[in-house]
């Protein structure tokens, strides 16, 4: 691993796999390296955990922040939610999140 | 029937502003928005986030900036029609469109500026398979008259404000409620969420949580609804199933006035903010064009060099004169 540059995996709702080099010293989230890499993710109110509108499962075994209460809050207002269900936009870029794998909820 | 110069289809922060700009050219302005208030996003979504990036405050509140926009913008007295949705549009005559609303308000004038933002807000419906058949039947987003549900059986679901003021509320007209959350805990006031509790505990509601509604079935109105819970289903016979899911943008009826659309935004000519079709403008998030930055900073920007434009599309044989408002001020303008 470059310092500061990760390697994350986005499935698309189609089940392609993007693997993407994020740096994470940038104060990137996962919404944000989405949208980059022109991902259909909307992330409508911009990152501030108010919208739900970047909904992800996250698939590998990651230790990661635990969801804060707007994050669980929000979660509420969305659908097919499971249990590694997480925004996005919450999931701030680590050295520690190398090979995170998230894939993208369906849009309802 | 009302007639203006410009009716601004939303009033967000970007139509808020225009109508400063507007006025300052003397245009009046009419503005059109889905939410019962006017600031959409600032005030609906985020009114207590503050915003860093307004030129001149180091920091303000989305819902103070939408209030200081109110009364900048107040000596213009603009027109409002608000909690109605921009339905239709069309061309009565060479340089004047008629504007209709999903409620029959009918507005006239020769510039339309779509200031819609992300588009209208609506309930979020849950992804259930033939709940749009009984919408209106049995399934309904928002409750607009507490007295349809007396004497009814109640199935809410949600675990936010709105669904538990709605529980408490309704618990004394129904006949029976059962409320469905996802979650064991509830967020929303700690007072409504102690109220509902006691509700549950006192066995005037039914309260099912780690659980969600799945199934709907009926005739021609709703009969029953099924809920997920422990992996197993459970069905619950009811008159009404209540979805409160809160509300998401969807750029609706917007999309289908023939204006060019990329990825659920309007194309622009940069020069003006106009559309392919003439007369009709698009400002702040709603548009795209190449390096298009959704701030609310940009909108401001592209709803003043719209009035510009607008002002000769309406008037093309009168000289504009451009004045700054440290010269002339607002209130000699005003008519």
């Amino acid at each position: 691993m470059e310092d500061n540059v990760i390697k994350v995996t986005i499935i698309d709702r189609e089940g392609e796999a993007h693997v993407i080099e994020a740096p994470t010293d940038m104060n990137f989230n996962m919404m944000e390296i989405a949208k980059a890499e022109d991902l259909p993710v909307e992330g409508t109110c911009g990152g501030m955990a108010l919208c739900a509108s970047c909904h992800c499962y996250v698939e590998s075994d990651h230790e990661l922040n635990p969801p804060s209460d707007d994050e669980e809050d929000m979660l509420d207002q969305a659908f097919f939610v499971e249990d590694n269900s997480r925004l996005s936009c919450q999931l701030r870029l680590n050295n520690d999140m190398d090979g995170l794998v998230v894939k993208l909820a369906p849009v309802s | 029937m009302h007639k203006t110069d410009i009716i601004i289809v939303g009033a967000g922060p970007c139509g808020l502003f225009t109508v400063f700009e507007a006025g300052l050219l003397k245009l009046k302005c009419h503005l059109v928005d889905a939410l019962p208030q006017p600031g959409g996003q600032l005030t609906e979504i985020y009114p207590k986030k503050p915003i860093y990036d307004i030129p001149g405050f180091p920091s303000i509140l989305a819902g103070d900036l939408v209030t200081n926009l109110m009364e900048q913008i107040a000596p213009f007295k603009p027109e409002f029609t608000l909690g109605e949705r921009a339905e239709t549009i069309e061309k009565i005559d060479d340089k004047m469109y008629q504007l209709t609303t999903n409620r029959g308000t009918i507005i006239q004038a020769p510039v339309i500026a779509i200031a819609g933002g992300l588009g209208c807000f609506e309930p979020r419906k849950p992804p259930i398979e033939g709940l749009d058949k009984f919408e209106d039947h049995g399934v309904e987003y928002m409750v607009k008259d507490p007295e349809q549900f007396r004497d009814k059986d109640l199935l809410i679901a949600g675990g936010g404000d709105s669904a538990l003021d709605w529980t408490i509320e309704l618990s004394n007209i129904a006949k029976s409620i059962t409320l469905v959350h996802r979650r064991t805990s509830f967020r929303g006031a700690l007072d409504s969420v102690e109220k509902v509790m006691d509700l549950h505990k006192a066995g005037k509601i039914e309260l099912l949580t780690e659980a969600q509604a799945v199934d709907v079935k009926g005739g021609d109105h709703l009969e029953e609804v099924i809920v997920k819970k422990d992996g197993g289903l459970h069905s619950r016979k009811v008159d009404y199933f209540i979805p409160l899911f809160g509300l998401s943008p969807k750029l609706g009826p917007i999309a289908d006035w023939g204006l060019n659309i990329n990825r659920s935004a309007i194309e622009v000519d940069t020069l003006d903010y106009s559309t392919n079709v003439p007369g009709i403008y698009a400002i702040g998030d709603v548009n795209t064009y190449e390096g298009k930055l959704k701030l609310i900073l940009c909108g401001f920007h592209e709803g003043t060099l719209m009035v510009q434009s607008a002002f000769k599309y309406i008037y093309p044989d009168q000289k504009l004169s451009f004045k700054y408002t440290t010269v002339t001020g607002i209130a000699g303008i005003e008519n």
